[in-house]
């Protein structure tokens, strides 16, 4: 009889019903999208980070991954350390540049990593094969559209540009083998991937024996921390970071975003709070009469409550579930405009999707309709039975 | 009339409340006796009292002195939960604006009492389809407070009131809305349902439900000021 009345009572006044569900699942899908954006660029990044099985990345002393230009000297004598260090199990070594690749009209200057094809982890072949000889490349669709290349066909590709000479220290004649997805590079970039020695002889000098950065694998059983101490122990010149170090350094730098996004999110709960006590508010003050005579013919006061209550949240359910799925469509669209945001990898959402954020959102509006009803509720039905009376019969 | 004979007691009641910044003394030293079976007519002027006598018989308001026992039970002591629970399983109320739940069917509406009182829905169906037909409303069980004349929402209160099967029901200005027609029709009813064994006590200003009644108390300024039997007519 309860969830009975409740019921008739909503669609008594199907528009103001509607009008509120409806306020309350723009308030929804905003917290949705907050949710998923405080939490989401980082569980999307630490899912990158993670997707190749490398939990372990060294660059330059007091350098993160690709944050300078900086590299890693010797870098043949730091694999060969890292090859004594109990626990570690895969060392991928990534040297940064840039390449020059002569086109039929133009040059095209394309992002380039020198790699170990065999154990790397910044790219996943989509189309031919990875290098197999030092002349051999692969690169990103972007890359292909914009040169016009193919797999198969033979490039002109240069490294090391140097300005004094204006020439290039390295020229080689190479052949495209394979299309790649590169996981870490931004939307659009042009990216070409080559073996690690080809690269650091087209670069010249500078980049003789240098790595930009090593990911490791620990064996499955290792604790990765303490993989990562005997590291630090083993090789003094280098900054050894875990994905989780990484995890907390990107916390650090992301608090802004996480600040704004609690908020928002905040503002959004309370737009929906407001809106939901407003409506129970009206809804109350319209049924004084009716709810003290509930009182009067006897029924229990924490009975009135909890069908006041229960309008409240149907109200709020309602709206979060449609909200849900308007939340879900917006943060696809923000999704889309925040992946051109330059030097972020593509692969990164800003809103992931996670259940834990719609739950997290559910159990907010659901815990802020049941407080929104609770207070007018009890107020109603809190309210003197005879005076109410007698005031409602002379209104 | 000792207190054990009387299904209602009342004793030297006292009701006051402010308005504005004047003490009002609506009830002052009203003692009342109420025999199980009795039909009960309040009459008076606008003011005297009347109304604000039948709340506090009725447990929906509570005296500033004085004491009201129903069936043996002090309902002035009660704490709220309690007399919500003796109103809802001794007392029927029916109000001169209905006050019936607009989003409810007519036989929702008897039944939302019994629904309290936990009755199984089977047997508070069937209790409500009986109520609405005894009086006179079997044919609109289904039909909306907004569906219904003034008369007929009446009757869907006066058989809400009933549902639980009172020893006691308490009208206040129940022909107040109605016309004289339905009003004369409304008066049958009380009186039906006062002949069929429950005690009927009614605040009216009308003539013709006082003559109904087998006992009239008269107020004046808070005070009974007469209190006799008659015959009903």
């Amino acid at each position: 009889m309860l969830l009975r009345l409740a019921w008739a009572t909503l669609t008594r006044h199907r528009m103001r019903t509607l009008l509120a569900t409806l306020g309350v699942a723009v308030s929804a899908a905003m917290l949705l999208d907050m949710v998923m954006l405080s939490t989401g660029m980082r569980a999307s990044l630490e899912d990158l980070l993670l997707s190749r099985g490398f939990q372990l990345r060294l660059a330059p002393k007091g350098t993160l991954p690709f944050d300078t230009d900086a590299t890693i000297p010797e870098a043949s004598e730091v694999i060969r350390t890292l090859r004594t260090v109990p626990g570690v199990t895969t060392i991928s070594p990534v040297l940064g540049g840039q390449v020059h690749v002569e086109g039929v009209q133009r040059t095209i200057s394309a992002t380039a990593l020198g790699v170990d094809p065999a154990v790397q982890g910044d790219y996943e072949i989509t189309n031919g094969r990875s290098p197999s000889a030092p002349n051999e490349l692969v690169a990103s669709a972007d890359f292909l559209q914009v040169s016009g290349a193919q797999v198969g066909d033979t490039l002109s590709v240069a490294a090391g540009y140097d300005s004094q000479l204006r020439s290039f220290t390295g020229r080689r004649t190479m052949t495209l083998v394979g299309v790649a997805h590169f996981l870490y590079m931004a939307a659009e970039q042009r990216a070409v991937a080559l073996p690690l020695e080809t690269l650091q002889s087209m670069e010249g000098a500078r980049a003789r024996d240098r790595v930009s950065l090593f990911m490791i694998k620990a064996g499955e059983n290792e604790n990765v921390d303490t993989v990562l101490k005997r590291i630090e122990t083993a090789l003094p010149r280098v900054s050894a970071l875990s994905t989780e170090t990484a995890m907390r350094q990107l916390d650090a730098r992301l608090s802004y975003f996480r600040q704004l996004a609690f908020i928002l999110g905040a503002v959004s709960l309370g737009v929906g709070f407001l809106l939901v006590t407003t409506l129970v508010t009206v809804s109350v003050n319209e049924r004084l009469g009716e709810i003290v005579v509930m009182r009067a013919i006897g029924v229990a006061k924490g009975r009135i409550v909890s069908q006041i209550v229960i309008e409240g949240i149907a109200i709020m359910v309602t709206g979060a579930i449609c909200g849900l799925g308007l939340g879900l469509v917006t943060a696809k669209y923000l999704n889309s405009i925040l992946a051109a945001f330059p030097g972020l990898p593509a692969a990164i959402d800003f809103f992931l999707f996670e259940p834990r954020a719609a739950w997290t959102a559910l159990g907010l509006l659901t815990g802020a309709g049941i407080l929104a009803g609770v207070y007018p509720s009890w107020r109603g039905a809190s309210m003197p039975i005879a005076t109410t009376l007698r005031e409602e019969a002379v209104g | 009339m000792s207190e054990a004979a009387g299904v209602l007691v009342a004793t030297d009641l006292h009701r006051e409340y402010h308005m504005g910044e004047d003490l009002v003394h609506a009830v002052r030293g009203v003692t009342l006796e109420i025999a199980r079976g009795d039909y009960v007519a309040i009459v008076g002027p606008s003011g005297c009292g009347k109304s604000t006598l039948l709340n506090l018989l009725g447990g929906i308001d509570r005296p500033s002195e004085g004491s009201v026992t129903i069936e043996g039970s002090r309902i002035d002591r009660m704490r709220d939960a309690e007399l919500t629970r003796f109103r809802l399983n001794h007392i029927g109320f029916v109000f001169q604006r209905f006050y019936l739940m607009p989003a409810l069917t007519a036989i929702e509406n008897v039944e939302l009492p019994m629904a309290e009182a936990r009755v199984a829905r089977d047997a508070r169906l069937a209790r409500a389809r009986e109520l609405l037909a005894y009086v006179g409303l079997g044919g609109r069980r289904d039909h909306r407070p907004a569906q219904l004349s003034g008369g007929e929402q009446q009757r869907v209160a006066i058989a809400r009131a009933l549902a639980n099967r009172p020893q006691l029901l308490l009208a206040d200005e129940p022909t107040g809305e109605l016309d004289a027609k339905t009003g004369t029709e409304m008066i049958a009813l009380l009186a039906q349902v006062n002949r069929d064994g429950t005690t009927v006590v009614v605040v009216t200003h009308d003539e013709e439900l006082a003559g109904a009644a087998k006992r009239v108390v008269h107020m004046r300024d808070g005070v009974v000021v007469d209190d006799h039997r008659q015959e009903p007519r």
